[in-house]
């Protein structure tokens, strides 16, 4: 199976437990207004845009289709600023065990692979495979994700995979659809089939205190999941940054430390002992 | 008086006391000339291809000397009238006691023992609250008054009470000295233990982390580390090191194949010569192994000393013979297969060439990669990739290493600063180093980046020490004299920070 990979990094400390490679699929079904990483939500439109402002001519339209050359380009991202379509040219269609050979380039000082985005369950049958291969090299598997798309419709692929790093955006639906143009009630039944199946890796909450109640969060979370599941779940608690956010968020103040110690002291009272603040 | 080392060192304003005296005794040493030097070692020594490592003109004590502290413990001494320790009080007032009698080459102990071993069970009846003040005091003593950075404990593998109360302590502390390392076996040392140690090297610099079982068949009885990572029989230590600088022999050399031929092979052997006078005159004149306490209580012993035969400035030599072509060691095989075909070279003839008194060793010197001298200029430590042109990816950075450290059996380590990041997952730098050691890389030490610890050749200094000493302070610990200069020559600032 295919899919269009954004990156592949042979080593992260921030995408999971350990030291994991890290592979990011380009595409996302929904638009955060905090997205940092916009450029991988669309797959390119060939509109040609990024190719003559590329300074080092690594860019190209050959036959209606913008071409690529990774050994020109000195990744200056030029392409990426000038893309109005939220795409990047840097994109490769790869097989999943193409992938799988990349990631292998990283042993042995890797335990798991991480897929992010992008959206990976975008490609649940590219997920499959490629968890398939990492098993039986003995890694251990997860998936970032925002928890649109049903789990439970994929046994196959959660029997490969260890678990999920579920971003929680909000706990109101209205919120949620003006926050990211997408549906909540799925990310509500996958954070319950994940925590019911041993599957739920950790819950995050990035924290826009204008937007999001991030206080409902904590609190719609630990109901859900009920006290005994939530103790030693890890909640991350992420602060808005503007990095990379392209629109109305562009140059929008993070949260500040008062705020971040008063939603985790309140997360500690509904329940959370395993949190951090990022 | 001009140049006159004795006049320099007393009327210095940027030294102390203890440090004006070390280089008054380093000066009177100078005075004799006692070693067989040959013509040959003068014509080496003086291209600066063959190095003595400023050791002096008359060793009249080892280099490094590892007591061994366990026996310490179980026997006192005669000579320093101490009885065998009772209590945690004891223990480390004899410590201390003994501290003070243990040569080196920097007029200080070298080797402080396996500290938790030694403490923990001292503490089995005691609270924390209890340990943690007179654990501080001792710490405190081993950096106030020992001050010199290359003063080493050493901990590990297995996890104690003890050895968590020190890290406990060093994060606390911020202590420059002791130097520490952790001996790491992911097979003995757990891994919550191991991600405490990382942790709190990214916060305070220590400890560095040693690949146990690369070293622990190496050494039949036991084995120490050392000062910046020397790795040495326990109960003995090493007579003297001396140092092939690659860089500088390889400009002695008509051409490429003059060198690899005749002038590497060359110097190996007049190395070993100029090595073996060192120590014939220790053992045989000094009178150190046949007078000193150390000696005669069985606290160290004559066989279990050896000789450390160093290899410094692969990583510039390499790209000095491989310039007109253009290819770097650490990024280009041509340039690394190079380098595996020298040190092949330099290994086949010190395992050849006889070595002096060296039977723990199997009559041989033992190689170390030698992290460096802080006047050295264009020498890159040991088998390191200079500072600035380290590889992008961090994992080709250690396979790289693991290729190189296969040749040392006595010390050749790697130094990364991390990003603060980092500390929040310290299991993905530990998941790191059990890949590297599994594939042969023998040390590695991560320091924070942002921290006001900075580690130089192994050893740490405090950057706002530094700034102290160049703004012409006397300071307290030993190393920021030999730190300052090494800092700039070798553009410590700029290595590679390592983040996600």
């Amino acid at each position: 199976m295919k899919a269009p990979i954004n990156r592949i990094l042979p080593y992260s400390f921030v995408d999971g437990p350990g030291n994991r490679a890290a592979v990011f699929v380009q595409g996302c079904n929904i638009h955060c207004l905090y997205c940092h990483n916009p450029e991988t939500q669309n797959l390119c439109r060939n509109c040609g845009a990024c190719v003559e402002t590329c300074p080092v001519s690594a860019l190209s339209l050959v036959n209606g289709k913008v071409r690529w050359n990774k050994e020109v380009c000195v990744r200056c991202d030029t392409c990426i600023r000038v893309c109005s379509h939220r795409a990047s040219p840097k994109v490769e269609v790869m097989e999943a065990k193409e992938v799988m050979a990349e990631i292998r380039k990283s042993y042995p000082y890797i335990r798991g692979i991480t897929v992010s985005g992008g959206e990976c369950s975008l490609y649940p049958e590219f997920l499959k495979e490629l968890f398939t291969y990492a098993k039986q090299d003995g890694l251990t598997t997860l998936m970032d994700s925002n928890g649109t798309t049903d789990f439970s419709g994929y046994p196959k692929l959660m029997e490969v995979s260890d678990g999920v790093m579920l971003d929680v955006k909000s706990w109101k639906d209205e919120t949620y659809e003006k926050l990211t143009g997408g549906r909540n009630d799925i990310v509500k039944s996958n954070l319950v089939y994940l925590a019911k199946t041993g599957k739920l890796e950790e819950v995050r909450i990035v924290t826009l205190p204008d937007y999001v109640d991030a206080f409902e969060v904590v609190d719609g979370i630990a109901e859900t999941l009920g006290a005994e599941m939530i103790e030693d779940l890890l909640l991350k608690l992420i602060r808005f940054r503007r990095f990379g956010v392209r629109g109305e968020l562009k140059d929008h103040a993070s949260p500040d430390s008062d705020y971040m110690s008063k939603l985790e002291e309140h997360a500690k009272e509904k329940g959370f002992q395993n949190t951090v603040i990022l | 008086m001009p140049n006159n080392p004795v006049y320099e060192a007393i009327t210095s304003r940027h030294l102390n006391y203890h440090q004006k005296l070390n280089n008054l005794w380093i000066a009177a040493e100078n005075t004799l000339d006692v070693l067989e030097e040959s013509d040959k070692w003068r014509y080496y020594y003086n291209g600066g291809g063959l190095c003595d490592m400023n050791e002096g003109n008359a060793p009249y004590r080892p280099r490094y000397v590892q007591v061994n502290f366990e026996k310490f413990v179980k026997q006192g001494s005669r000579f320093l009238k101490i009885d065998p320790p009772k209590d945690l009080d004891e223990l480390l007032w004899s410590l201390e006691i003994l501290y003070n009698y243990i040569p080196s080459i920097t007029g200080k102990p070298v080797f402080l023992g396996n500290i938790d071993k030694l403490i923990d069970p001292f503490i089995v009846n005691m609270s924390d609250e209890e340990v943690l003040p007179k654990l501080e005091r001792f710490l405190g003593y081993i950096n106030r008054v020992i001050a010199n950075a290359y003063s080493h404990a050493n901990m590990g593998p297995e996890a104690t009470r003890a050895g968590e109360l020190i890290l406990q302590l060093e994060e606390k502390l911020q202590l420059e000295c002791p130097n520490l390392t952790l001996r790491y076996d992911p097979d003995i040392t757990p891994d919550d233990f191991a991600e405490k140690a990382i942790r709190c090297s990214i916060r305070c610099g220590n400890p560095a982390i040693a690949n146990h079982k690369a070293h622990k068949d190496t050494f039949r009885d036991g084995y120490g580390i050392s000062s910046c990572y020397n790795i040495l029989p326990l109960g003995g230590g090493f007579y003297t090191l001396s140092r092939i600088v690659l860089p500088r022999l390889a400009k002695m050399a008509k051409d490429r194949d003059d060198f690899l031929n005749n002038v590497l092979p060359d110097a190996c052997e007049v190395l070993n010569e100029y090595m073996n006078s060192r120590v014939r005159f220790l053992v045989e004149k000094s009178g150190f192994f046949d007078t000193d306490f150390l000696v005669t209580e069985g606290l160290v012993s004559r066989d279990h000393f050896i000789g450390m035969y160093g290899i410094a400035g692969l990583c510039d030599c390499v790209n000095y013979l491989c310039a007109e072509k253009g290819y770097r060691y650490g990024h280009d095989e041509e340039a690394d297969d190079l380098a595996d075909q020298i040190m092949s070279i330099v290994e086949k003839k010190v395992n050849e060439l006889p070595a002096l008194y060296s039977e723990y060793s199997g009559g041989h010197f033992m190689l170390h990669a030698q992290a460096g001298l802080a006047t050295d200029v264009g020498v890159t430590s040991g088998v390191r990739i200079i500072v600035g042109d380290e590889p992008e990816n961090l994992l080709d950075h250690f396979n790289h290493s693991c290729r190189f450290h296969r040749f040392f059996t006595s010390g050749c380590s790697d130094i990364f600063p991390v990003d603060v990041t980092a500390e929040r997952n310290p299991a993905s730098l530990l998941d790191i180093v059990k890949g590297a050691f599994a594939k042969g890389d023998k040390y590695c030490a991560f320091y924070g980046a942002d921290g006001d610890m900075v580690r130089i050749t192994g050893y740490l200094v405090k950057k706002s020490d530094l700034e102290k000493y160049d703004s012409s302070e006397v300071v307290l610990q030993d190393n920021v004299i030999n730190g300052s200069s090494n800092y700039k020559l070798n553009r410590l600032k700029d290595r590679k920070v390592r983040s996600v």
